[in-house]
């Protein structure tokens, strides 16, 4: 195991949000940042599966991190590193993968990118990147992540998309 | 050229809808009959179409071919006759169909890529057709009696996915361009054997990140390559690389950049007969360029002739000339709509 005691952060206290993501309320950081689940407690699924799909295969040898935090307490994402510019469109993520040779971020990045497309407009440009100095490989990761093509492609990959899917919904599965 | 003296403009003609996903790739038929001829587009709904004008003079879907390609179809070429039609998609295959009386029929597959297909284009006599995929290769088939298509010729060289093929307009000479930034050039030694004779990269004044697309001016003196990194090269490709000595000297070379126009990753660019440049981009907007009156013959100018912004709702992914009809022009997005234009003077 890479990473067996991550560092944990509080969760940041916030009013808590009611408006649909679609009304008329202005979109912010906030809106972005509530949208994403606790994604991390579904990375041990993840982890189990092949991980040739985006053809990172050093993950081989995590075998089960169980780590039950979000992303948010892994420190993963915060409300500072997602920018929204609503007039342009254009939302930009800066995700921090928690080991420096995290081979999940492409994976991560790919959750967070479907996740952004299934919740924001259409037209919305979403640009996604690691944070500067977090990965080893972090400018494969980032123009793989920044691929359009790349990105259609391994989504139509049966067990890829099955990872995502079940990193994105099996938050209900876990609160059980 | 006169008539480009005056202000231009893109009127949209027709938005053609029927594509339920992205639309990826356009191929107008070089042979069909009609002034405006026959439009083919190939989609993220595994589908192509094949766009007509009705005699009430809209444009309207003749043809859906489907229950071929498994998933995406990325890219779509006409031979030269107007008679085949050959699609790339992400299920690892090529299709090859045939157009008779009105139908169209799968008469061929292509298999050999080990994974996603991303272009496909016929050479200039249609005898051979190259393929490309993320497998980092590109394939050579040859044309045989009877449908028939035999790989001639597996080409190593890119480090990274191919993201298109293109022939010379007239030269057995195939150019590729990749994720991994550069540009190849590929020729024939006179016995099959095929092999890259230039490479043109970052040393050369090339791209620094993926090139997406090129395409060749009608003579085939130049090309034009557009890339992630948001610049438009233009490239002298006026010696013919099979004649060039081996003695590893490059034969094309970097002309000019154009930069600070698009603002988002440059997906397609086309070259026209009457030799305007149109780009299409991320950043949903079409623009046209042309060369500089006052351009100099070795250190050629370009400059931005009309911009379209908000061209389509979201990423254009391709923009295609008609061949016939100098100023019409199909451009295909990721909003699912195929756009035919109009290039136009304002009217005052």
């Amino acid at each position: 195991m890479i990473n067996a005691h991550p560092v944990v952060h509080a969760k940041k206290e916030r009013v808590a949000r009611s408006e649909d993501l679609h009304s008329d309320d202005a979109l912010d950081a906030l809106d972005v940042f509530d949208i994403l689940p606790p994604v991390a407690s579904s990375i041990c699924f993840l982890l189990d599966l092949s991980t040739e799909l985006l053809e990172f295969d050093s993950v081989r040898d995590i075998k089960d991190p169980e780590h039950p935090y979000s992303l948010e307490q892994l420190s993963v994402l915060s409300e500072e590193s997602i920018t929204v510019d609503e007039k342009l469109g254009r939302i930009k993520i800066i995700f921090t993968p928690t080991v420096k040779h995290c081979s999940m971020a492409t994976v991560i990045g790919l959750c967070l990118r479907v996740k952004l497309i299934q919740s924001f407009p259409p037209h919305f440009k979403v640009d996604i990147n690691v944070s500067p100095g977090s990965l080893a490989d972090e400018e494969a990761v980032n123009k793989l992540l920044n691929d359009k093509e790349r990105v259609c492609a391994a989504l139509e990959n049966p067990s890829l998309r099955q990872l995502v899917d079940e990193c994105l919904y099996s938050n209900e599965l876990y609160s059980l | 050229m006169e008539l480009l003296d005056g202000e231009l403009e893109l009127r949209v003609i027709q938005k053609l809808e029927g594509h339920t996903d992205r639309v990826w790739g356009l191929a107008w038929n070089p042979a069909a009959t009609g002034v405006t001829g026959m439009l083919a587009s190939c989609s993220g709904d595994k589908t192509v179409r094949i766009w007509q004008k009705g005699p009430s003079g809209s444009w309207d879907c003749s043809a859906v071919l489907e229950d071929t390609h498994a998933r995406t179809v990325r890219s779509c070429a006409w031979s030269p006759s107007g008679k085949l039609l050959a699609t790339a998609s992400f299920d690892g295959t090529t299709a090859v169909w045939e157009h008779v009386g009105g139908e169209f029929e799968c008469v061929a597959t292509l298999e050999g890529h080990e994974n996603e297909v991303k272009g496909v284009s016929w050479n200039a006599s249609g005898s051979l057709l190259a393929t490309c995929a993320r497998d980092k290769t590109v394939w050579i088939w040859e044309a045989q009696p009877g449908n028939e298509f035999e790989c001639v010729s597996v080409l190593q060289g890119h480090t990274q996915d191919v993201k298109m093929v293109q022939w010379h307009p007239f030269l057995d000479v195939l150019v590729s361009v990749s994720y991994d930034n550069s540009v190849k050039v590929w020729t024939e030694d006179g016995d099959d054997d095929w092999h890259c004779v230039q490479t043109l990269g970052e040393a050369s004044s090339g791209h620094t990140s993926t090139v997406w697309a090129l395409s060749f001016n009608s003579v085939g003196d130049r090309m034009v390559t557009c890339s992630d990194d948001l610049t438009l090269k233009i490239w002298d490709t006026s010696q013919n690389p099979s004649e060039t000595s081996g003695d590893g000297c490059g034969s094309w070379s970097h002309l000019c950049t154009l930069s600070g126009y698009h603002d988002r990753t440059i997906f397609s660019v086309h070259w026209s007969r009457e030799g305007l440049i149109v780009s299409g981009a991320a950043d949903d907007a079409i623009r046209l360029f042309t060369e500089s009156k006052d351009s100099l013959v070795d250190q050629p100018s370009y400059k931005m002739l009309v911009k379209k912004e908000k061209a389509h709702d979201m990423d254009v992914n391709s923009v295609q000339w008609n061949l016939k009809e100098p100023r019409l022009l199909a451009s295909a997005s990721d909003d699912g709509t195929i756009k035919i234009w109009e290039l136009s003077e304002v009217s005052k």
